[in-house]
């Protein structure tokens, strides 16, 4: 406890909810009030941020944008299966150690040499510790933290609570100024509770449809308004059905592009025969969506 | 109450609830509303979310806890509404008035009701949930200590059902700003919206109910468990469908989980050949070993299951989570029984569509009746006649029902002489434990020649299927 009566270098950023949802909709990134929320509050409270949700609803996207607004840096950690310490946090460069074991002469002391080649100029940051070493404003990404393994995890724990990393050789190091993080997940995997105690929970859903709108609009140049609304309606109606996979927000942007590129005006049936494969990945998700749009009017 | 006390309270019934909350997370809950103040509800809501719910499926739950400690308004809005709201109460409150005077008809409030989820207006909506429990829902003169609010007489006057085939012809109509919808797509948006309405009253005479008795004794009598632990023999229809939708993800995260474990266990014996080839280039000492890899055990499966009415929900989930994961099984063939029995293997097509199964397998359970009356005994014998060749040295019996009879021969041979036949057999059982061997149930019988587990719930299920791989 101590330690944090010593200035600590005040880290603000956002003001309120309502400036996070401003600065980051001036930074292209149109949050809803919870989201805004959670955002402020991940940056006031200095937790990390564990965004779930359906894929492409947003949640890298958040990331960057919160990085945009801020006017920070962005330090991303892609996680994948098989992802270790080495990569994720720091190594050795052993070529170089090496290399300067070989160079010294044999009138120099092991303890010397020892000395000399476990030192910074030997080090190879990995995302991790270069985001907490930054001295800079930093956003760091983990992002598909579902898809590593346990035992990393357990390496996360450390940096996420607070915000150090102990290097055996080096002693430990502490961050100059806490970063901003934000954990995505998909959710294929339960993360252990140890995880998700310490970070704020924020779940990303299909948004509504004038939020959606608003989005298509922002994020395609060149489509018409009343264009959008008839396409944003026919991806809430395709979400009621119930579907292997809906339709997210960036398959909707896809289809706005797919269409402005067809030069089409108007949203007829023809059109969205031919266009639903951009909205639609699944062979039976096509044909029910084609059947329930095609059913007989009384 | 202070507001430190209800908070404690709060987060106790939620721990009530079934979420697991920490003391840690309340902590933090404690410093996150501090921060943000609590001139705002939602802004309050989304604070207590953020640190005290970690996992979606517990959001709904959250929400009924959230909104019995923190209830929007007192009473119908005309009391302490002021507390809450702020500023914008004095005008809503003369609106209602006003629309108190227009719906003197039951026709007209429901007419508004149609035309508010057709233009999908929440806050219209809200008012006019909150406007119909005050006149349909309320029963005077019931004395102290009973709840004098009802949403069984609210919906039962509002009439839900023909309220959606209301909402689907709106729909279907459309106007200038909305498009109209294909029939199809109208009954589907108006069954999810008319349901929506329905969580709505249910969760507004929680509220009244709540202002009457306290909270707590509210949230733990009316609220129900998240999804996965609700039993299958008492979902009721809107759970089933929600059910379903969790099928996919559920039968996803299950083969992540199991193809994590293989992988760590993939190392097999050691190869010998391999290893002291490989210690050539080590001048002979073997530095690194090499190993077979194993050989994957895929067992081959076979599902016999009680469609009767009881627990025929329970028996279409199981196999559609099965069927989900058939890569992980060498083969799986399902048979469906009441009192006789049908194989129902062919109707699952690989990426079908899993409702269309669903109702393709309902229409087949009409070949596994005779008689209609459920009949285990006589269900078997005929699995063993007509289907001899079904069980084999590989094969894993599964048999999915309840184990009630109707006091027919449970035929325990025929049963016996199947697991014999089998490699592994189980029988899951629906119900819970204590009431096996009650009224007609043969449970225990059955249970001496093949081991029955309890399976009353998504949870419970998933935790055997990945057992069972």
């Amino acid at each position: 406890m101590l330690c944090r009566l010593y200035a600590e270098p005040v880290t603000s950023w956002f003001d309120s909810p309502t400036d996070a949802a401003k600065r980051l909709h001036d930074a292209g990134y149109l949050a809803d009030q919870a989201t805004a929320t959670t955002t402020y509050l991940a940056g006031a409270l200095e937790k990390p941020l564990l965004v779930e949700g359906p894929a492409g609803v947003g949640k890298t996207e958040l990331a960057k944008a919160v990085a945009r607004a801020t006017g920070a840096d962005l330090v991303r950690l892609q996680c994948y299966e098989g992802l270790d310490e080495a990569r994720a946090l720091y190594e050795w460069n052993y070529k170089k150690q090496l290399l300067r074991i070989q160079a010294t002469g044999a009138d120099q002391a092991w303890e010397q040499t020892h000395d000399d080649i476990f030192t910074e100029e030997f080090l190879l940051t990995r995302p991790l510790l270069t985001a907490i070493r930054r001295e800079e404003p930093t956003v760091l990404l983990v992002d598909e933290v579902d898809k590593t393994d346990v035992e990393v995890e357990g390496l996360l724990l450390e940096v996420l609570s607070d915000f150090q990393v102990t290097i055996p050789e080096l002693g430990t190091v502490a961050a100059v100024r806490r970063p901003f993080v934000v954990l995505t997940s998909n959710a294929t995997r339960e993360l252990s509770e140890a995880v998700k105690r310490r970070c704020l929970f924020l779940h990303l859903d299909y948004p509504d449809a004038q939020r959606e709108k608003a989005i298509v609009v922002s994020q395609v140049p060149g489509v018409d308004d009343a264009l959008a609304g008839r396409l944003v309606e026919v991806v809430a109606q395709l979400r009621e059905l119930e579907l292997k996979k809906a339709p997210s927000i960036a398959e909707s942007v896809d289809w706005a592009r797919t269409l402005i590129a067809l030069e089409v005006e108007r949203l007829d049936d023809e059109t969205v025969d031919a266009t639903l494969g951009v909205l639609l990945k699944h062979a039976s998700d096509h044909d029910k969506a084609l059947k329930a749009l095609r059913t007989p009017r009384r | 109450m202070p507001l430190l006390d209800r908070h404690i309270a709060f987060v106790e019934a939620l721990r009530t609830a079934g979420l697991p909350v920490s003391l840690a997370e309340d902590l933090d809950a404690v410093e996150a509303v501090t921060t943000l103040g609590l001139g705002d509800r939602e802004g309050v809501r989304t604070a207590f979310a953020a640190t005290l719910v970690k996992r979606q499926s517990h959001r709904a739950s959250f929400d009924a806890v959230f909104d019995l400690f923190f209830p929007a308004l007192l009473g119908s809005g005309a009391s302490g509404g002021d507390r809450t709201q702020g500023a914008a109460r004095p005008d809503a409150e003369g609106g209602s008035d006003v629309r108190e005077a227009r719906f003197d008809e039951l026709g007209e409030l429901r007419e508004a009701l149609v035309e508010a989820m057709a233009a999908d207006d929440q806050e219209a909506l809200l008012q006019l949930v909150r406007e119909s429990v005050e006149r349909l829902g309320a029963m005077p003169g019931r004395p102290r200590g009973m709840s004098s609010w009802s949403s069984y007489n609210t919906l039962q006057k509002l009439a839900p059902d023909t309220l959606v085939l209301r909402l689907a012809q709106a729909l279907m109509a459309g106007t200038d700003d909305r498009g109209s919808r294909s029939e199809e797509l109208a009954m589907v948006g108006a069954a999810r919206r008319v349901d929506a309405v329905r969580r709505m009253v249910e969760s507004d005479v929680r509220r009244r109910i709540a202002e009457e008795k306290d909270p707590e004794h509210v949230a733990r009598t009316t609220l129900r468990p998240p999804l996965d632990q609700i039993a299958f023999t008492n979902a009721r229809k809107s759970d089933i469908d929600e059910m379903r939708r969790q099928i996919y993800p559920l039968a996803r995260r299950l083969a992540a989980r199991l193809a994590k474990e293989q992988h760590a266990r993939r190392r097999g014996p050691l190869d010998f050949r391999r290893t002291v080839r490989a210690s050539v280039s080590t001048g002979g000492v073997p530095m690194v070993t090499h190993h077979r890899p194993r050989r994957p055990h895929r067992p081959e499966l076979v599902v016999l299951c009680d469609v009767s009415g009881s627990v025929a929900n329970f028996a279409s989930f199981t196999l559609l989570l099965v069927y989900a994961l058939r890569e992980q099984f060498g083969k799986v063939r399902a048979f469906t029984f009441v009192d006789d029995v049908h194989e129902v293997t062919e109707e699952f097509v690989p990426g079908a569509d899993l409702e269309e199964t669903l109702t393709r397998l309902a229409a087949s359970a009409r070949h596994a009746s005779l008689w209609g009356r459920t009949d285990y005994g006589r269900a078997f014998v005929q699995f063993r006649e007509k289907y001899p060749d079904a069980l084999g040295p590989k094969s894993s019996l599964l048999v999915l029902g309840d184990a009630r009879s109707n006091y027919t021969d449970p035929r325990i041979a025929t049963l016996r002489d199947m697991v014999d036949a089998s490699r592994h057999a189980w029988w899951l059982n629906p119900e819970a434990r204590r009431q096996w061997d009650t009224g007609d149930s043969s449970a225990r019988e059955y249970g001496e020649v093949v081991p029955m587990v309890e399976c009353r719930n998504l949870t419970q299920l998933t935790e055997f299927v990945h057992d069972l791989v």
